[in-house]
């Protein structure tokens, strides 16, 4: 990459006026909104019978809480210069341990805290294997995915859990019924994406984040654990993959073995799409979010409109490549 | 006597089979300047690096204000006062001046939310305090944009923030120029007028003698001269000393039995 840190002259007077202040700092979110209403607008005209009626909105408001609880976590550990692979086995995971402590006739409150302590003991130990054995995240989180997964798969003999009863508890009607026709945990999810947001912005954990994905040894001679930040991100995405299980399963009232499996790439491209460089040091938790956004509205609106999976794959693709794209054009990498 | 702020004891450091440091002696007073010289590799670094606690020696002790520490690290290092400019300044270029300055002691509220505007207006008061200003930047542009020497102002600014009794500059002037030299000066003044201490690390001889009240030289790994201003009145003494060092039985025409200083090892 040859990145210039050449950049038009209305950066170089960056205190110009609060308004384009906010447009700078968050160019990459706004750029990644720009995507969606342009997205939006295209499929408006191409197919106004789907996208102007209420029943695509409503799939994308189930499925999307589940994908920000991944997103999200997911901008820390790649702005920590790290990647996580394993998140869908943890998540299936947790939510096996949740949907084991329901089924025992567990109070689902506190089989939800069995849920997040799994998730986080989880990311806990992945982060710590790829932080002090200083193996490439890509590859062990990889390999941590697979062995999880296939963990649950040698103990459960691939048998689902069925949870009708939980219909009937308050936890369901706290964390998945629906209000005034919109599903609760859209909320849910987007007060997890505000709390992240003040977090990688406004907190001494973001600012590390930051700080170590940016330059760790940097970071490590102005005297911040890097190790333990690292480890931190990864128990963060542990403790998102967590609640992504546990709302996946409320919402069907079904724990599968394959619970997560299909949110790994779509998660991932979330990230990107959303503005987060692979590079770490600098991303977006707002763009993320869209980014998990234009992600759903792809898949519910290729499936919606009747077209096959062949669709979707392409145009999964094409959207991607066209946001890094963008993005390359938006941002510099300063070195 | 003034009061021993920090000493090394006979600190060595390996790195594999390279030998680095051999046995170093070193100590730094309250309220003076002092400047260590000595070829490229000769350990400057590696020395200050472990003062800073990111390099752990090998052997010998470290002496803050008389005690001997234990478990020594960079927290706890700038925690007993010491803060460091290193020489490749440590700097995270893709974030803002604000982050770089508070980088790892952000200004936070009780659960450890940032106070954004404290840290800003922190950040623009001690840019000021050294003289590093300027109509193009402020203190949320991201230190990538700057130059080699505004970068420099960055690092020295957060050393400066936390009123450290020990400020350690390697190579500060380096790639500075003439006037941004001179506020480097300034501001290394300005601290020992403040009673605080300063190490000063430095390859242009006539910059060190000037600024430093006490020279210290390191010859692959080991100290081969410690000597006062008063024993070095002018800095080609001091230069004729460094050529001796480098060729013990070359052209140099300094005699080191006529200045017979603390030379050690
Ligand atoms: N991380 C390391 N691994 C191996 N060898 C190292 C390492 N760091 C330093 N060294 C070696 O230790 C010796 C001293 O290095 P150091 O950086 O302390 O020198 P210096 O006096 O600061 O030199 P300069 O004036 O060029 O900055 C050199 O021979 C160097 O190659
Ligand atoms: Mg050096």
């Amino acid at each position: 990459m040859t990145a210039t840190t050449e950049t038009g002259a209305e950066q170089r007077h960056p205190n110009a006026s609060p308004f384009r202040r906010f447009l700078i700092n968050n160019r990459a979110a706004l750029g990644t909104l720009a995507v969606f209403v342009v997205m939006m607008a295209i499929f408006v005209v191409a197919n106004p019978r789907v996208f102007l009626a209420w029943p695509l909105y409503s799939s994308v408001l189930v499925t999307l809480p589940v994908a920000l609880f991944l997103v999200v976590p997911l901008v820390f550990v790649v702005t920590v210069g790290e990647i996580d692979l394993s998140f869908p086995a943890t998540m299936g995971f947790s939510a096996w341990i949740f949907a084991l402590l329901v089924q025992a006739g567990i109070d689902p409150f506190i089989a939800i805290i069995g849920g997040v302590v799994t998730g986080v003991v989880l990311g806990a130990g992945v982060g710590a294997i790829v932080v002090y054995a200083g193996l490439s995240s890509l590859i062990a989180t990889l390999g941590m995915n697979y062995m999880l997964r296939g963990l649950i798969m040698i103990i459960t003999e691939g048998k689902s859990i069925a949870l009708l009863g939980l219909r009937d508890s308050t936890a369901y009607q706290i964390f998945s019924s629906s209000l005034a026709g919109i599903p609760v945990q859209i909320f849910w999810a987007l007060a997890f994406v505000v709390f992240s947001a003040f977090l990688y912005n406004r907190h001494r954990f973001g600012a590390r984040v930051h700080a170590v994905g940016d330059n760790p040894d940097s970071a490590a001679q102005m005297g911040i654990d890097v190790r333990r930040i690292r480890i931190a991100t990864f128990m963060y995405m542990g403790l998102g993959a967590a609640f992504a299980g546990v709302f996946s399963v409320m919402i069907n009232f079904t724990w599968w073995p394959t619970t997560g499996d299909g949110y790994l790439l779509p998660a991932l491209a979330s990230v990107f799409v959303g503005g987060t460089p692979a590079w770490g040091g600098i991303g977006t938790v707002a763009g993320g979010a869209i980014g998990a956004l234009i992600i759903s509205f792809i898949q519910s609106g290729i499936i919606s409109a009747g077209l096959t999976g062949f669709y979707l794959q392409f145009f999964n693709g094409l959207i991607i490549v066209l946001a890094l794209l963008g993005h390359r054009w938006n941002q510099a990498r300063y070195r | 006597m003034a009061e021993r702020l920090i000493e090394l004891r006979e600190v060595t450091k390996s790195y594999g089979r390279v030998f680095a440091l051999g046995g170093v002696n070193l100590h730094v007073d309250r309220g003076e300047v002092v400047g260590l010289i000595g070829d490229n590799g000769a350990g400057k670094s590696t020395l200050i690096k472990i003062l800073a606690g990111v390099v752990k020696p090998t052997s010998g002790d470290i002496l803050v204000r008389g005690q001997k520490v234990h478990n020594w690290n960079g927290a706890r290092s700038r925690d007993a006062g010491i803060e460091t400019v290193f020489q490749d300044r440590a700097l995270a270029v893709q974030q803002t001046i604000v982050r770089n300055i508070f980088m790892g002691r952000e200004i936070a509220g009780g659960l450890g939310f940032l106070r954004v505007r404290k840290e800003h207006s922190e950040a623009e008061r001690l840019m000021r305090e050294i003289g590093f200003t300027s109509k193009v930047f402020t203190p949320d542009s991201i230190v990538g944009q700057l130059s080699g020497g505004e970068r420099q102002g960055v690092a020295i600014a957060r050393a400066i923030y936390n009123k450290a009794d020990l400020i350690v500059l390697d190579e500060p002037t380096t790639a500075l120029s003439l006037t941004e030299t001179e506020k480097v000066f300034r501001f290394v003044r300005a601290v020992r007028a403040s009673g605080r201490s300063i190490l000063f690390i430095g390859h242009n001889i006539h910059h060190v003698h000037d600024i430093a009240d006490r020279f210290v030289v390191l010859d692959r790994g080991r100290v081969a001269l410690k000597a006062d201003k008063a024993e070095m009145e002018t800095a080609e003494k001091l230069i004729a000393f460094m050529e001796h060092v480098a060729h013990p039985k070359g052209i140099s025409s300094f005699d080191p039995s006529a200045a017979v200083l603390e030379v050690r090892q």
